[in-house]
């Protein structure tokens, strides 16, 4: 069976440094998929790939069947369909928490802001921020502002979900209310795949974890198996490290 | 004893003061004292000296003469609304050129490759260039051309003349600015699904633009001083009129007063830019 997203044998350099070297990988509809692994492992420039902001060298990646690596194909159409969340939330500075998440629908899918109000509204109602729509980034807390980097990234209505280590930058005390984010996605059936140090959660709620390591996946499974009993000796010791 | 830990808690100002805050005042004292005593040695000095110098009686009859202060100065404003005027009309037209050649600088696809090159010989050329050559041959050379009135005017061509100058020098700045925003903003753009132009629209150039508003607001200082220059080529503005009324009355006080004008509006406006540099920066820290 194919899946929603499908990486096969998909290689990226920059320069003469080979970041991902033959990853093949296949993410089935409403799955959560963890990639883990060291950093500089390449999960990020995976991610990076997975909604075409890098350019794969080799390779191809299918969205619902559909060849999005081919070369020359317009990336815009596509990145609407994937979201991505970045570790360091990049959010406009310049606009208000509302502002940042309704640019994207207006500019794109020319909706105007009469038509968003009620369901922008919704959605920070949703993630606990119906009170924080009118400030700005650097009026809000580390977690606040990862949570709107997230509305804004679901108010295109992506069909997938890309995190990358979206708690990593976070104060421990707020990583807490965007892991909830998460898994109340996980419940309502988004696609996802995230690039994650937290090892408790992806043991929790992933179908498939990757341990990552030089830019390959050297092994993948449900999270039993790569938790309770790893195969490979490097998946191991990394384990060992984290956990 | 019991209250020793309280007394050192942040923002309880309304306690006597801490053992640090106490030495921290007298620190300032003495630092006020120290500038105060040298402000003032340094006026004494310049108010008793200046005056013994042998040529002292002849330079204030002829560059601090109150009389030809108060008789030119009326018309010395009023050439100075010239200045205004014109700086006012440069200005916008300055900013809007500006940006766009700093958005040709910046443009990505091949086939406006001569627009990026366009843009770079454009700020090459007229930032190598002084302002007074440009004026000049710009000034002089146009309306040499033998154009009908009013499209000989010194007014238009000289104008012209500062546009294509501070243009360059604003789009440099804003170029600088563009340059200052961190690629994962167009990360995050491009993620949306928003096209390079709406992204450079929405998310990059507006914050370019306040990142460099207090370099671009040094360089429309500098505008209203060069402003002065177009005397060169006609029209009368303030420092022209000032050298009409020195040939007058055969003083060079109506300089002075020329020179009192432009600091009037000068050093608020240098001040005013610092001001927003330093908030910047505090905001950045
Ligand atoms: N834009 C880039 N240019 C050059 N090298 C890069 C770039 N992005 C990532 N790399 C390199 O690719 C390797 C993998 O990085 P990354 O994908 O960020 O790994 P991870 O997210 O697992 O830490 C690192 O060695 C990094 O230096
Ligand atoms: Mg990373």
């Amino acid at each position: 069976m194919r899946g929603k997203l499908e990486l096969t044998n998909v290689w990226k350099s920059f320069g003469d440094h080979q970041v991902c070297r033959g990853v093949d990988l296949s993410v089935g509809a409403g799955q959560m998929v963890c990639l883990i692994g060291a950093s500089g492992s390449g999960k990020s420039t995976l991610l990076r790939c997975m909604n075409l902001l890098e350019p794969i060298d080799e390779g191809t990646i299918h969205l619902d069947g559909q060849d999005i690596s081919e070369p020359g194909l317009d990336a815009q159409p596509i990145r609407t369909r994937i979201g991505i969340v970045f570790q360091s939330y990049n959010l406009f500075p310049h606009m208000t928490a509302a502002q940042n998440v309704m640019l994207a629908p207006r500019r794109v899918r020319g909706k105007t802001p009469a038509e968003l109000a009620a369901p922008v509204q919704a959605l920070f109602a949703r993630f606990g921020l119906a009170d924080r729509m009118d400030h700005y980034p650097d009026q809000l807390s580390g977690g606040q502002q990862q949570r709107v980097a997230i509305i804004r990234a679901l108010a295109m209505s992506p069909e997938i979900m890309l995190f990358d280590e979206i708690t990593s930058a976070l104060d421990p005390e707020l990583v807490g209310e965007v892991l909830d984010v998460l898994r109340q996605l996980r419940h309502e059936g988004m696609t996802m795949v995230l690039a994650t140090h937290e090892m408790s959660f992806a043991r929790e709620l992933a179908d498939t974890v990757c341990f990552l390591d030089g830019g390959r996946i050297i092994e993948q499974g449900p999270p039993e198996a790569i938790f309770a009993a790893p195969r490979e000796a490097r998946t191991r010791a990394f384990l060992e490290r984290v956990l | 004893m019991t209250d020793a830990p309280l007394r050192g808690a942040a923002g309880d100002t309304s306690a006597a003061p801490t053992r640090r805050q106490a030495y921290e005042a007298r620190l300032k004292r003495r630092s006020n004292m120290i500038a105060a005593g040298s402000t003032i040695a340094v006026v004494l000095a310049v108010v008793v000296l200046v005056p013994l110098a042998p040529g002292w009686e002849a330079v204030q009859r002829s560059f601090f003469n109150g009389e030809v202060f108060a008789a030119t100065f009326p018309g010395l404003l009023n050439a100075f609304m010239l200045d205004v005027a014109i700086f006012l009309w440069c200005a916008p037209a300055i900013a809007i050129l500006g940006l766009l050649i700093a958005l040709c600088r910046d443009v990505r696809a091949p086939a406006l490759f001569p627009l990026r090159m366009f843009g770079a010989l454009y700020t090459d050329i007229f930032r190598g260039l002084p302002v007074i050559l440009v004026i000049y041959l710009v000034g002089f050379g146009v309306p040499g051309l033998g154009l009908p009135r009013p499209w000989n005017s010194p007014y238009i061509w000289g104008s012209l003349a500062l546009i294509l100058v501070y243009a360059a020098y604003v789009a440099e700045v804003i170029r600088s600015g563009i340059d200052s925003i961190h690629q994962s903003q167009r990360s995050a753009a491009a993620s949306l699904g928003l096209s390079e132009a709406d992204t450079m629209r929405f998310v990059v150039l507006p914050q370019a633009i306040r990142n460099v508003a207090p370099a671009n607001m040094n360089l429309f200082i500098a505008l209203q001083k060069d402003v002065a220059l177009l005397s060169f080529i006609g029209p009368v503005e303030i420092f022209r009129q000032a050298g009409v009324y020195k040939s007058l009355m055969a003083n060079f006080t109506p300089y002075v007063g020329a020179a009192l004008i432009f600091l009037a509006i000068t050093i608020p406006a240098t001040r005013y830019a610092d001001y927003l540099l330093h908030k910047q920066r505090r905001r950045q820290r």
